[in-house]
């Protein structure tokens, strides 16, 4: 079975959400990636240690911001050319808005938040994360095509495949479709993404001000984590808004959430019910967090975070 | 300016989730209902986009009649007639389908809705009705305004913020900050008790997938307290227990 993935890079660099794409399409039949604009070909060649076979690569330099309209026309044009009856992409903020339209346009069945591979014993069945990660849904693909779009952290990601064919891939884009024009980006730059993280450190309300956030971000480099928060920090713009986690922000699946000073409001636990485990530290023992933890510690967080970032220097 | 905004009728956030049915349906036993949360900032954003140009604000929504509450309280926030189209919301490619047969019907300048639903969280559909109506579309988009026949918007990108201008029309899956939160006050709410709600058959019966059957994740086991005095202990469960660093 022929099997396109959707890759898609940060800096330069495959995203680690994109090789976890690859090793589930791996697992189903021949891949071939397609990566759009300007990107480095040994790079894109290492998608082969993920299960790739051949990575398709479109150089246009029109494409290095993720432009919605060509993005879908592009994978589309893969789709037809490689012959390929499944497409997997990693779920993000960009994948989504991209292959709804892939789906309208090619008559694909589409499932998002995948969160496992798919049982093929009788029809096409995959497991979907729903109700914001409260509960799973399994749904059979009933189209001879199908998208997935697949949750992030759900895959472990193997590696062991040698280096990928990078081919250029042609196709012509009319004008039209670059209608949107990109006036400003605003981006943080070298930090880790949050929605990709293994590993997160999020402060709430409880740290008082934007001004002691020092030490969650100590405590996240120590980990090498990234930082998150909880809805009153953002609205308040004690941080910006893509750090918000939670029901309407985020959503997290890290091996490792640490919270300090969350209380754990249901829309805030919403978005971290997918991390393996949850460390809670709070000064108040009848926070509702506690209850959604793995471990928890009662304590002041401007004691007991400086503590704990030391204790992790020297492990 | 004439918007369309499409809502979704879905669990409110704090909802306990269960299955009935041999697990093949959502137990609504007990649980209330509201405009999907995204949905609400894509109808407010509309609400005061109506303000600053003028205009007409359509709310559509694809569900059956007990979500008729939920779209008169989508009337008494602001919106001016609204649109039901009967039938289950069944998949994505289901929804776009009837969303696309309602925008054609109307010269829409902005059609709206949430970045994603809170039941099924596809964020799918702006997209698919896009395409299916050879409109751009966007999404997350975190601010809107419009100058004229074009717009300035911005979404959100991984770690960051990107700027776009484009031409009316075209799809936005909207979110927070995007506008302030309405709640309906007493005249809104009883001028939207005469406004009219259309019902209208589906244009297409077509689905791509089906359910077999809804799971609850594993319970979670019990919290393990640790001493605020000995984080020590925590980085050494950390480690060998949790396997985590």
């Amino acid at each position: 079975m022929s099997v396109l993935v959707f890759i898609e890079t940060e800096e330069g660099k495959i995203k680690k959400s994109s090789r976890e794409a690859i090793t589930y399409g791996a697992a189903l039949g021949d891949v071939t990636a397609i990566a759009l604009g300007q990107v480095a070909a040994d790079e894109l060649a290492t998608a082969g240690d993920n299960g790739a076979k051949k990575v398709l690569h479109v150089a246009d330099e029109r494409l290095n911001a993720g432009l919605i309209q060509p993005y879908a026309e592009v994978l589309a044009a893969a789709m037809e050319s490689t012959g390929a009856t499944i497409v997997v992409t990693a779920k993000s903020s960009l994948a989504d808005a991209v292959v709804g339209r892939v789906a309208a346009k090619t008559g694909a069945g589409l499932v998002s938040n995948v969160a496992d591979l798919p049982d093929t014993s009788n029809g096409f069945v995959v497991k979907r994360s729903i109700y914001t990660g409260k509960a799973f849904a399994n749904v059979s693909i009933t189209t001879d095509k199908k998208i997935l779009a697949i949750k992030k952290n759900a895959i472990e990601v193997t590696t062991g495949g040698g280096a990928a064919a990078v081919e250029a891939f042609e196709v012509s884009l009319d004008e039209a479709l670059f209608g949107a024009t990109i006036t400003a980006t605003e981006k943080a730059e070298g930090d880790i993404l949050l929605p990709e993280a293994d590993l997160v450190v999020s402060g709430g309300r409880g740290l008082k001000g934007p001004e002691n956030w020092g030490m969650i971000e100590d405590l996240a480099k120590t980990l090498g984590a990234a930082t998150g928060c909880s809805k009153p920090v953002s609205d308040m713009d004690w941080r910006p808004h893509h750090e918000h986690v939670g029901q309407t922000g985020v959503k997290v699946s890290p091996s490792l959430y640490i919270a300090v000073g969350i209380s754990g409001a249901i829309q805030h636990l919403a978005g971290v019910n997918s991390s393996k485990y949850i460390v809670v530290i709070n000064k108040d023992e009848e926070a509702p967090f506690f209850k959604a933890a793995d471990y928890g510690i009662v304590g002041d967080a401007f004691e007991v975070v400086p503590k704990l970032t030391e204790a992790l220097k020297n492990a | 300016m004439n918007i369309l905004v499409c809502i979704t009728h879905v669990p409110d956030t704090t909802s306990r989730i269960a299955f009935t049915n041999n697990n093949t349906e959502f137990d609504k036993n007990g649980v209330q209902f509201i405009i999907g949360p995204y949905d609400d900032y894509a109808l407010a954003r509309a609400v005061e986009l109506k303000e600053q140009h003028g205009g007409k604000i359509t709310v559509l929504n694809v569900g059956e009649a007990d979500a008729d509450p939920t779209i008169r309280k989508a009337l008494a926030i602001g919106a001016d007639e609204a649109i039901r189209v009967n039938a289950f919301p069944s998949d994505s490619y289901f929804v776009a389908n009837q969303i696309a047969a309602v925008a054609k019907e109307g010269a829409y300048d902005l059609i709206l809705m949430g970045r994603e639903s809170i039941d099924f969280n596809g964020g799918m559909v702006h997209g698919m009705v896009g395409e299916m109506l050879g409109m751009p579309s966007f999404s997350p988009v975190m601010t809107l305004d419009v100058n004229g026949d074009t717009a300035s918007l911005s979404r959100e990108i991984e770690g960051g913020k990107e700027k776009l201008e484009v031409k009316l029309p075209f799809v936005a899956g909207c979110q927070e900050p995007i506008a302030e939160w309405k709640i309906p006050n007493m005249r809104g709410i009883m001028s939207a008790r005469t406004k009219p709600l259309t019902v209208k058959d589906p244009v297409d019966d077509t689905v791509q997938t089906q359910l077999s059957a809804y799971e609850l994740p594993p319970a979670k086991g019990t919290v393990k307290m640790i001493d605020a005095d000995n984080v020590q202990e925590l980085v050494d469960l950390l480690k060998n227990e949790a396997k985590v660093l």
